[in-house]
């Protein structure tokens, strides 16, 4: 293609917190319009806003795991805007001196599309505080309002204009949200609107300085919706500025139907937001020493989290992968390893096995029944033959099912494997009886008919011969 | 000092807050927002070299609360004022993007 593309991303994400920003009502999702409001979060005059601690340190250490430093002295601004969403007609946002400052994240890897991406620093420029708007619905001929999600903790994350791909910007925002989930800022349930993302896109000629017209894409729900907007978007523009076609600047929509964007409003008017200090609300000062403190509650990040699992539990570079993608899911597998001798057998378990169970019902793993502690016990119960790795697999759907111990339903079931070599015997003995031509082509040296046998053996057994043993014998009596 | 003079534009200003303005009112309002902004403005003849911007006067700083949730408002009580209401809690407004469907 003959022009570079510029995309600068500004995610939005809700803070996890028990209360909201500036007043205490809930911070929770999915309730009845408007339960969760009071006089501040509505915007009634003279209530007044009082910041949540938890919050703002929720804040700085999301800059913190993001590379930012941050600010000694920070404030509160008023940003004014007549839109129903916000009763006060101002929001209370942080303009020239935000929490964090200046940090970045890396991307590399295999891209989303199946291209790999260089290794990239991406910059970001601030990371702010703000409270969130109420919640609009559309209809034909009005609109409806609801402020519980008014007054929610929001932080407003501004990179660089320095991805230079869907890919890029697809890792970007893979990298941010495992470090929001990971550092326990935000949820970043995207269909509960706790993660947002709206992309800024130029294209300009290879190699110029100025940068192009910029477009803003908003309304995507998903990081693949964002992955396909954005090459939506750069054939678009790139066949316009083709036809000599001159851009105006525009905030477009993304029909995610359609796989196409649509036209929201030209910029007609600069907005013109005139921001002034929040007069209700005190600065904030953290000393070196505070920040320090902040420092020392940074958890683990992804990328230490999987060079650690790949030398303490032996687990390879995939299994560390798919373990640490979520934070939840790493922490199951940390419990459980901790009871078992063979980690790297529990994570082929689970990566095979469980994650498979979990995604097929649609659960999360904090929500199923097989705990971490279980799915050890029958890790070891492998380990000790006591079970054959087939009966393991019904084993764990059926702790999945009822969230039995694995011993219990070994029991009940009677999956014990058989080690007993007499009682094999008597399987090995029938199944070479049972097919005597099959037993003439081992011998004729087709070797591989063997696993037949081995087969034949496991089902008579209804999977309870060790199958280690059943193939010792099976080698000995048909010699 | 700069004595460069602001000079207000009602028109500009009633857009932002999205205010119809009667045309015999604006030049009384460009009168009175002219005598405001003129008053401040002598603040702009004080030499403030080596003096910190702040925005309040009493130097507090860290006023903060717990994070800690209640609930003491009820909906029928927040509502009140709200100038109509669609499924007894949701405020009905103006239209303000093109949507689909009836409230």
């Amino acid at each position: 293609m003959k022009y570079d593309v510029v995309i600068g991303l500004e995610v939005h994400v809700q803070i996890k917190t028990e209360s909201k920003m500036f007043c205490s009502c809930p911070n929770r999702y999915g309730e009845e319009p408007n339960t969760l409001t009071c006089p501040v979060c509505m915007g009634y005059p003279g209530a007044m806003p009082v910041p949540n601690r938890k919050a703002i340190e929720k804040a700085v250490i999301a800059g913190l795991m993001c590379g930012c430093s941050i600010s000694e002295y920070s404030k509160f601004d008023r940003k004014s805007y007549f839109y129903p969403d916000m009763a006060k007609n101002y929001q209370i946002s942080q303009y020239d001196l935000p929490f964090c400052l200046e940090g970045n994240i890396k991307v590399e890897g295999k891209g989303f599309s199946g291209k790999k991406i260089q290794i990239k620093n991406i910059g970001i420029t601030r990371i702010h505080l703000e409270e969130d708007a109420a919640k609009s619905n559309h209809y034909a001929a009005c609109s409806g309002v609801d402020y519980n999600k008014a007054g929610i903790p929001l932080l407003e994350i501004v990179s660089e204009p320095d991805i230079a791909s869907a890919d890029e910007a697809y890792a970007y925002l893979t990298n941010l949200k495992e470090i929001m989930q990971y550092g326990n800022i935000s949820s970043c349930d995207m269909e509960k609107g706790q993660m947002r993302c709206d992309v800024n896109i130029s294209l300009k000629p290879k190699g110029r300085k100025e940068f192009g017209t910029k477009i803003e894409l908003k309304n995507m729900n998903s990081f693949r919706a964002v992955h396909r907007a954005v090459e939506y978007e750069i054939d678009r523009q790139a066949e316009a500025l083709d036809e000599g076609v001159t851009l105006r600047q525009e905030t477009r929509g993304w029909n995610d139907e359609r796989g196409e964007t649509y036209l929201m409003r030209s910029k007609e008017s600069a907005h013109d937001y005139r921001y002034f200090p929040e007069p209700d609300l005190m600065p904030v000062v953290f000393t070196k020493n505070d920040i320090d403190n902040f420092k020392a509650d940074i958890p683990e990040l992804p990328k230490a989290k999987r060079e650690r699992f790949i030398s303490q539990f032996n687990v390879t570079e995939y299994d560390a992968k798919v373990l640490t993608a979520e934070k939840a899911v790493a922490d199951y597998f940390e419990k459980g390893a901790e009871h078992t001798k063979s980690p790297k057998l529990l994570a082929n378990w689970m990566i095979t096995d469980l994650l498979k169970e979990i995604s097929d019902s649609g659960l999360n793993i904090n929500e199923i029944r097989v705990t971490p502690e279980n799915l050890a016990e029958m890790i070891e119960m492998i380990n000790k033959k006591t079970i054959s790795g087939k009966i393991g697999k019904t084993v764990l759907s059926e702790m999945f099912k009822t969230g039995n111990k694995p011993s219990v339903i070994v029991k009940e079931k009677g999956l014990i494997q058989d080690t007993d070599e007499s009682s094999i015997e008597k399987y090995v003995d029938k199944a070479i009886e049972d097919n005597p031509s099959q037993a003439e082509q081992y011998r004729s040296g087709k070797k591989n008919v063997l696993q037949y046998f081995v087969g034949q053996v496991m089902k008579q057994s209804r999977g309870k011969a060790n199958p280690q043993i059943a193939i010792k014998l099976l080698k000995e009596k048909l010699g | 000092m700069n004595k460069q003079k602001k000079t207000i534009d009602v028109d500009y200003i009633a857009g932002l807050a999205k205010l119809e303005i009667d045309e015999s009112k604006k030049s009384r309002f460009q009168e009175e927002m002219q005598n405001i902004v003129d008053y401040v403005d002598l603040l702009s003849e004080l030499n403030v070299e080596n003096i910190i911007p702040t925005a309040h006067a009493a130097q507090m700083k860290n006023v903060w609360r717990e994070d800690v949730s209640e609930n003491d408002f009820s909906r029928e009580v927040m509502l009140k004022n709200a100038p109509e209401l669609f499924d007894e809690g949701t405020i009905k407004v103006p239209q303000v993007l093109p949507g689909e469907g009836t409230a």
